[in-house]
């Protein structure tokens, strides 16, 4: 099997690694480049843990080949907190917004791309942004007023 | 096509904890030269808030600040025994561990306190802010951190403790069966609100209202999450989550997440949230556990609200669209019970 070189930025930060022919993001970003943040839940496409940003949109990382992050702009939830946490955490943190916390980096990322392309979402687009991300322990709505928090001005920033 | 709106009700109570074996959890707490305290435990936090409500209660018992407590969790290998996290059993059987195996180690740390300040250990009280001083006078005092240092390089003395629950083993009566398998209950009450379609069979939760009784809600923010969040999973496995095929064979069960079938969050019901404290005699601090009975009344109160709508009893769950339309067509149609 081939080893193809990727060059990409994560988080900001410029990267290079080698990937293997169809290799997925989330098994690349995991293994070979060390960032444990994006998780593993389903494997295809079904949970949502795994939503990293790609170049601004989101995408899942468990159905995306290593490949296309090729000069690619990655985020993760492991690159929202700067010296303070990113506001999004504060409010996640402020509703009690993730109890067993696997969903929680996927749906910051889900979170995330809708701000960052409307920053002030309907209670109806937060629902839609994170239909695609399954939590299991909170019921959601926490989660839902944690975002719509930061959206209206409720968490500083 | 008619939409027929229907409100069932339900009320629980919730055993904390179970008899087998007397239900043991322990507990062992150390200081550490610094003046912080770790606390041992081999039950897990899933999520639910084991960790925050144990160290909550290690501080409260030891005196000391919550930032001088760590709890350390989930190496049964290493660390006192547990029967674990289930059964609703977190709180009160590792709270009660916790408070025995604090209160030992505190009684350490006074007495080592007392030797340092030339006094008798009865006559100390703490302030819960990392100091140790003498009643009525709060001048003559030791912090804990120098207590813990006195005991460790001067006097000798272990700074630690070591808890346990246990329950008698209740006999079962051989003539009625009778036994006293808990030592609490916790109780809770919910009102559901529902619509069904009679073309469809679809059943949609519309509203909740609950009131759960907790003993003492020792963190109420963790209490409120507990119940909104297992109350949406009752919610779940009422109208929706199987994992039995639906025609005919098992090759037509779900097997992913696109066929196991969970509400989503645009399927939420708004869902109002009473927490009644009547603090348990027998719980850490008053506290029972709002784990398991969270979603427990929601299925009931879902089956008897589609009754009400449409007067169909449901006796399997989950509530699904066929189950209701077969119900339906046996009774030839739609019979509202509030219209009898």
């Amino acid at each position: 099997m081939a080893l193809k070189p990727v060059t990409f930025t994560l988080n900001g930060n410029a990267k290079a690694a080698f990937t293997e022919d169809g290799q997925n993001l989330l098994d690349f970003l995991r293994r070979s480049v060390g960032d444990l943040s994006p998780k593993y839940g389903c494997g295809q496409g079904g949970c949502g843990a795994c939503t990293v940003l790609m170049d601004g949109a989101p995408v899942l990382a468990c159905l995306t080949l290593a490949e296309a992050a090729q000069g690619a702009r990655i985020e993760t939830a492991a690159g929202l907190a700067g010296a303070a946490l990113h506001p999004l955490q504060e409010a996640f943190m402020e509703r009690f917004a993730a109890q067993c916390g696997y969903c929680t980096p996927g749906m910051l990322m889900a979170a995330r791309a809708l701000l960052d392309r409307n920053p002030r979402p309907s209670r109806d687009e937060v629902i839609e942004a994170i239909s695609g991300n399954i939590c299991r322990c909170t019921g959601y709505e926490p989660i839902i007023a944690a975002i719509l928090d930061v959206a209206e001005g409720r968490v500083r920033a | 096509m008619t939409v027929h709106r229907g409100r069932g009700f339900a009320c629980i109570n919730y055993p904390i904890g179970m008899n087998l074996g007397g239900d043991p959890s322990q507990a062992l707490v150390h200081s550490n030269p610094d003046g912080k305290f770790t606390v041992a435990l081999s039950a897990i936090d899933l999520g639910q808030g084991m960790k925050s409500v144990t160290r909550q209660i290690a501080a409260e018992t030891l005196g000391v600040p919550i930032e001088d407590v760590y709890v350390d969790t989930a190496d049964s290998d290493t660390g006192p025994h547990d029967m674990g996290s289930f059964a609703s059993r977190g709180t009160h059987r590792m709270g009660n561990a916790v408070i025995m195996a604090a209160q030992e180690a505190r009684a350490v740390m006074l007495e080592a306190a007392a030797e340092e300040l030339e006094v008798d250990a009865a006559d100390l009280m703490t302030d819960g802010r990392g100091n140790i001083h003498v009643k009525g006078a709060p001048s003559r005092s030791i912090t804990t951190m120098a207590a813990a240092q006195a005991a460790q390089f001067r006097q000798g003395r272990t700074i630690a403790g070591r808890g346990i629950f246990l329950v008698p083993l209740s006999e079962v009566d051989p003539e009625t069966g009778e036994m006293t398998p808990v030592t609490t209950f916790a109780h809770a009450a919910m009102l559901v609100s529902v619509e069904v379609d009679d073309e469809t069979g679809e059943v949609t939760v519309t509203d909740m209202q609950s009131a759960y009784e907790v003993g003492r809600a020792l963190n109420p923010r963790l209490v409120e999450q507990q119940l909104r969040g297992g109350a949406w999973m009752g919610m779940s496995h009422a109208a929706w989550e199987t994992t039995e095929p639906h025609y005919p064979s098992r090759d037509h069960g779900p097997v992913d997440f696109g066929t196991y079938l969970m509400p989503g969050p645009g399927d939420l019901a708004p869902h109002h949230i009473s927490i009644l404290e009547r603090p348990a005699a027998d719980g850490p601090f008053g506290g029972k556990g709002p784990g398991e009975m969270c979603a427990n009344p929601v299925l009931p109160a879902v089956v008897n609200a589609v009754y009400d709508a449409v007067g169909v009893r449901i006796d399997s769950l989950p509530v699904t669209p066929e189950k209701v339309l077969r119900g339906l067509q046996a009774n030839g149609g739609a019979r509202p019970r509030h219209r009898l």
